[in-house]
């Protein structure tokens, strides 16, 4: 036996993950509160001695932690036209496992300024201008950043004609300066930026969450946590080079305060007569809705689908829907307790799937012209994807997961949006998705099979 | 991609799929030393400014073969305006208009709405690029 230990620091709880990579099987898993503001070793402790507990005691060969701790990696962008390099920066840093508190386009204002004054994010990410083209947005953005101050590291990854100047007017901080996010019209370069962000979250961000005293105990690769989650997508869909890969697939990750989604697919149009339109999609896309989650964000649900449609989809009247909502946001730690805000809570995450997979799912618009019908597709085709795994506590501990799951799939009343058809659901019972995508850095044929093993099937008739 | 090069925004306006003459001219503008972003068939007004934006671009070429031209290009310049775009070069060509027109009246019309040219059908790409060489100041 050779057991590996994985470890997830999140906002509210830390997880460890024990698996044997030898056999390979998954040992056992526990989870305690995270104590970052004394010592996030505490909880670490407590969370280990809850899973040997189950287990007995293991002698780990190796330890590895991903960490959404201390508000996980919080970024703000900046780019010029808000659907080409302020979307680019956004994909990008999504992509590399950021939380985007926010993307501003065009040149900032003072209102702006003040803003970021308030967030003071881990990273800034300055762009705008493909190579050659607009340099006077950058320039002044970099400017009003210079001036707000603050000792957040800037990635610049803007018109390359304008990074001599711009990492001039920042000198004094910690400045990265890389490739163009969008070098040339509706060209997507993610990977340089990518490798920025993960580098600084490496080098700085770490010590300045306090997560450095753990990283002592563990044997690297600390990672965000969305950024493992992403690498545990991609191995199952991809497989490794000696074991097969599930193929596409779509991922919904239900939480208390964002939903996010996950896709692996090229996302084409069925039909090659279809015009495409907008920036470029990404193989693996994630994208996270902020005003959507289980709690912090249950009013965010209500908002994006309506009360009245929730509240039939829950068998209840929308006064007793209302006061359910009203008592989950404001007890965001209590899970359902009675038969009632059980069917509420499901509910909830239906319309949560719904509306997280309408965004980022692609659609698909008819225009009548003298030629004829004409196609328009924007975003992922993913009518195509037919395996959807679902993760996240309101998902994953219910009966009903697969009958939730479906609200993502294609949907008659808005058959523009182009989610996928038909399903197998495969259910992150054991909530183990993160730590392969950790286990994947190291042992990617034992991740593959351990993933392969724990993602449970619901055929949805439950 | 030096910035001496002048860049041209080309595209077909509307819900236009004429996609040929429009390949034609980004070969011929590209070879007469212009930066071209092509953005296609059936582009939208939003389009063509925002990749003008992005791009820092000195001119919008607009093509329209399906007689629709005169509807899909109006407030153009002012949406360019609007985007701080005030000084770019719009030209428009093709079948811009419904039926036989004289052109002397359809290019008064265009330039009303804020076209520096409008060329009518068969004009020769030779004859673009001499004009967009006179109006951005390009020496051969």
């Amino acid at each position: 036996m050779k057991p590996v230990l994985l470890i997830d620091f999140g906002s509210t709880y830390t997880k460890v993950t024990a698996v044997d990579v030898d056999a390979p099987r998954l040992l056992g898993t526990a989870n305690s509160y995270t104590t970052i503001e004394t010592d996030i070793n505490n909880g670490l402790k407590t969370a280990l001695e809850k899973l040997e507990a189950k287990t007995g005691r293991l002698d780990f060969c190796a330890r590895y932690a991903c960490s959404s701790a201390a508000g996980g990696l919080r970024m703000l962008a900046s780019g010029l036209v808000p659907e080409l390099t302020a979307e680019a920066a956004k994909t990008a840093s999504l992509g590399a496992g950021a939380k985007v508190l926010k993307t501003y386009s065009f040149k900032l204002n003072e209102d702006d300024a003040d803003e970021i004054r308030e967030l003071n994010p881990d990273i800034f990410l300055l762009v705008g201008g493909t190579d050659g083209g607009n340099t006077e947005t950058i320039i002044h953005n970099a400017k009003v950043i210079a001036d707000i101050g603050g000792d957040y590291p800037v990635i610049l990854a803007g018109n390359r004609n304008a990074a001599r100047t711009c990492a001039r007017i920042l000198e004094g901080r910690e400045v990265h300066v890389t490739e163009n996010v969008m070098p040339s019209f509706n060209v997507l370069n993610t990977e340089p930026v990518q490798k920025e962000i993960r580098e600084v979250f490496l080098n700085r961000i770490i010590q300045a969450k306090g997560l450095s005293k753990a990283a002592e105990l563990i044997n690297g690769i600390m990672m965000p946590t969305p950024s493992a989650v992403m690498e545990a997508i991609r191995l199952l869909a991809e497989g490794t080079e000696t074991q097969k890969g599930i193929g596409d697939l779509v991922a919904v990750d239900v939480g208390g305060a964002t939903t996010d989604v996950y896709s692996v697919a090229e996302g084409l149009p069925d039909d090659p007569r279809t015009a495409l339109r907008g920036i470029p999609e990404p193989y693996i896309k994630r994208t996270v809705e902020g005003d959507i989650g289980m709690r912090y964000s249950i009013r965010g649900i209500i908002e994006a689908a309506g009360l009245k449609k929730t509240a039939e989809i829950a068998g209840m009247r929308e006064e007793q829907l209302s006061d359910i909502v009203d008592l989950f946001a404001t007890h965001t730690d209590l899970l359902p307790f009675d038969e009632a805000s059980q069917r509420a809570d499901e509910a909830l995450a239906s319309m949560a799937v719904r509306v997280a997979m309408t965004r980022h799912a692609g659609r698909l618009s008819e225009i009548f012209g003298l030629g004829g019908l004409q196609l328009i597709q924007t975003g992922k085709n993913l009518l195509n994807v037919d395996q959807f795994i679902v993760t996240g506590g309101s998902l994953i501990h219910t009966e009903h997961t697969g009958r939730i799951a479906s609200y993502g799939f294609f949907d008659e009343e808005d058959p523009g949006s182009l989610k996928p058809k038909q399903c197998t659901v495969l259910v992150d019972r054991s909530y183990i998705i993160a730590a392969m995508g950790l286990l994947s850095q190291y042992y990617p044929d034992a991740a593959l099979t351990i993933l392969k093993e724990e993602l449970i099937k619901d055929d949805g008739t439950k | 991609m030096e910035k001496q090069k002048k860049t041209l925004v080309i595209g077909v306006i509307g819900a236009d799929v004429h996609a040929v003459g429009n390949q034609i001219l980004y070969h011929a503008f590209t070879d007469a030393g212009f930066n071209v972003i092509n953005l296609g068939v059936m582009v939208s007004q939003e389009e063509f400014i925002n990749a003008a934006i992005e791009t820092n671009a000195d001119a919008i070429v607009v093509s329209s073969l399906y007689g629709q031209g005169e509807l899909d290009c109006r407030g153009l310049r002012e949406k360019c305006d609007e985007a701080g775009l005030e000084h770019i070069l719009l030209y428009v060509g093709g079948n811009i208009v419904i039926g036989k027109q004289p052109f002397e009246e359809v290019e008064k019309r265009f330039k009303a709405m804020g076209f520096d040219r409008s060329f009518p059908p068969g004009t020769p790409p030779e004859v673009d690029i001499a004009y967009l060489k006179q109006d951005l100041h390009v020496e051969d």
